[in-house]
């Protein structure tokens, strides 16, 4: 055979591998005993879902008045974060079907941590419209069902779209993250005995890796992907307009769904970085995620980075350019009302420290990169702040101008949230394979064949 | 009872090849099993072109149920919100994108199981002693003892003459 240029991205897969080795690397996390840092990490996980719990409890018992939210604030803490979950489970999608659509090959290595992590974000997500229902056992009135009172849901409210929106994007994922386990589940199935093997085998459906199967999930994978990149682009847009029909100054803009879209890419793969880089260097994945890969994320964190960097200042603009005064003072509120060390700091992360970004000196120093991405979601999480508690303490009557404070129920319910996130994925990458086993295999091979 | 012969081949090609001369001799219930999908298995085995077709139904189907969920609730109990035409198309865009996509989503899930006869509690090639090299990086074509053209012995040496290293699966 000819002698041939190496495939261009035969630095995605480093290191001399077989596919037995291979695939016994990339099912360690699974197999061998677990390092000592996951044992901390489920141990933090465990116990802040245990005061998550608590908080619940504290909730359902005594109610929202146990919140800070009141008038003008009435979305408070739960809205903010339910706003930075939804946006930070972006990624994952984004990793899993765009990058197919467009054939990067470097998602192999990142899909499945990374819709594993949207499956636990946007669970916790979905917790805070609920438990802000106040009366959660009622949950079932957001849904079309033939009531005594007669009544439907509202189909012009961007609230109603919300709620098919949120449960459409869980769906997909879940689906999404099981369709791709299938196959590893099998081989799992094979190699494993016991409980484990009983699992597998149920969950595995009896795949057999028939050619002709492999065909058609191939065309179905392909198709989902497809389907779930608009679905992406649509839940956050819907989010959006949860404030954008609103009135209320800062909310009502019409530049709000590319906003948020932009927001939850960005977030989303801040997010990933998180996860991604302890992973890698406790499991020493370095040799199938690879400094190439993460310097491509760093890339996408940066473009949708700069996306939300511009509207911030396009915000601006337009509240001088309307000429609205409520606009303008809410503008100037943010900037310099009690609450601008939120703004600035906002400013400060996702403006200027973004730019570090563009120089690959800091992209390729994992240091930073580690750091600049908790940063971001800082940042994305004072995003959220300024937009729904900033522009609610502040409408249109000074009469109605009051600040919002979050009581420890609203602080303990996000810190619940983060630990119930950390301890689902820390569970989830001990049970199924963090990287897809059957995808990076086959990259395997189609690099070393060319 | 003998269930049937599992082949193993080192390569892809080997095992199209091997595909290709089973199908003239006139093999007919064999099965091919790969760590992964294999390009041009559709010109042996033949393609399943119905999958975009279904996809398509599914979604006119999740389209018709959108809208006729917004129409009929909104017909239902009429309601006037912001002066608002009754029947305000541009409204009901986001309800209905959703729905379609959750319908063709859901059912093409469902209907790939179905075409893979998934799920299947038991299947004889994977009670080969080897099976798990077939998942991993070899690939295998599972001959069934029920082909009208099997016959162990001589089924046996045309795999071995093809490249294959050949199990025998019987039930334990």
């Amino acid at each position: 055979m000819a002698h041939k240029e190496p495939h261009p991205d035969h630095d995605l897969i480093q290191g001399e591998w077989t596919e037995k080795t291979l695939v016994e690397k990339l099912l360690e996390p699974v197999e061998k005993p677990a390092p000592r840092p996951w044992r901390v990490v489920v141990a933090v996980g465990a116990a802040l879902t245990l005061v998550w719990l608590y908080s619940l409890f504290v909730t359902f018992v005594k109610g929202l008045g146990t919140w800070g939210i009141n008038q003008p604030v009435a979305w408070g803490f739960d809205i903010v974060h339910f706003v930075w979950w939804i946006g930070i489970g972006h990624a994952g999608t984004l990793i899993s079907a765009i990058l197919v659509l467009m054939r990067q090959n470097w998602r192999d290595s990142l899909n499945r941590v990374t819709e594993a992590m949207t499956l636990f974000a946007v669970l916790a997500a979905a917790t805070y419209p609920l438990i802000h229902m106040g009366r959660p056992q009622l949950f079932y009135w957001v849904m079309p069902y033939p009531t005594h009172m007669a009544l439907w849901p509202q189909y012009k409210s961007p609230l109603s779209w919300d709620v098919l929106a949120i449960m459409t994007y869980l769906t997909i994922s879940t689906l999404f993250l099981y369709l791709g386990l299938i196959p590893d589940l099998a081989l799992l199935r094979e190699r494993s005995k016991g409980w484990r093997r009983k699992l597998y085998g149920w969950l595995s459906l009896g795949w057999t890796g028939n050619a002709v199967h492999w065909q058609r999930y191939r065309a179905v994978y392909v198709l989902l992907a497809g389907l779930a990149t608009p679905v992406v682009i649509s839940v956050h847009s819907v989010v959006s307009m949860d404030f954008a029909y609103g009135l209320v100054p800062g909310w009502h803009l019409t530049v709000f769904p590319p906003f948020f879209a932009a927001g939850a890419i960005y977030s989303g793969f801040a997010m990933a970085l998180t996860l991604i880089i302890p992973l890698r260097k406790w499991y020493r994945l370095e040799g199938v995620i690879t400094d190439r890969h993460l310097d491509w994320m760093a890339k996408v964190t940066l473009a949708s980075g700069l996306g939300v960097a511009y509207i911030y200042l396009l915000e601006i603009f337009i509240a001088w350019y309307a000429g609205e005064p409520a606009e303008w003072a809410q503008q100037l509120w943010r900037m310099t009302g009690p609450y601008a060390p939120y703004y600035w700091a906002m400013m400060l992360i996702n403006v200027v420290l973004l730019q570090t970004l563009w120089f690959p000196r800091f992209r390729k120093n994992l240091t930073w990169l580690f750091i600049f991405s908790i940063l971001a979601n800082v940042g994305m999480w004072l995003e959220r702040f300024v937009i729904v508690i900033i522009s609610l303490s502040h409408d249109f009557l000074p009469g109605n101008f009051h600040l919002y404070y979050p009581t420890w129920v609203d602080w303990t319910l996000f810190l619940g949230t983060i630990g119930f996130f950390l301890f689902g994925l820390a569970l989830f990458i001990r049970i199924f394979p963090p990287i897809a086993v059957a995808e990076m295999v086959h990259l395997f091979h189609r690099l070393r064949k060319h | 009872m003998l269930y049937g012969l599992m082949a193993y081949f080192d390569s892809a090609e080997r095992l199209l090849e091997a595909l290709r001369v089973l199908k003239e001799k006139g093999y007919r219930h064999l099965e091919a099993l790969t760590p992964n999908p294999v390009e041009g298995i559709e010109e042996v085995l033949g393609g399943d072109g119905r999958i975009p077709w279904i996809a398509f139904g599914l979604g006119v189907l999740g389209v018709g149920l959108g809208l006729f969920l917004q129409i009929y609730t909104t017909l239902d109990y009429p309601h006037n919100a912001g002066g608002k035409p009754l029947l305000g198309w541009p409204a009901f865009i986001p309800v209905t994108f959703e729905l379609t996509i959750l319908t063709i989503t859901v059912g093409i899930f469902l209907f790939l199981l179905y075409m893979n006869g998934l799920p299947l509690a038991a299947h004889p090639a994977v009670r080969a002693k080897e099976y798990v090299r077939v998942l991993l990086d070899e690939y295998g074509i599972f001959v069934y003892a029920t082909d009208p053209r099997f016959d162990l012995e001589g089924t046996r040496a045309l795999l071995r003459e093809l490249g294959a290293e050949v199990e025998e699966v019987r039930r334990d």
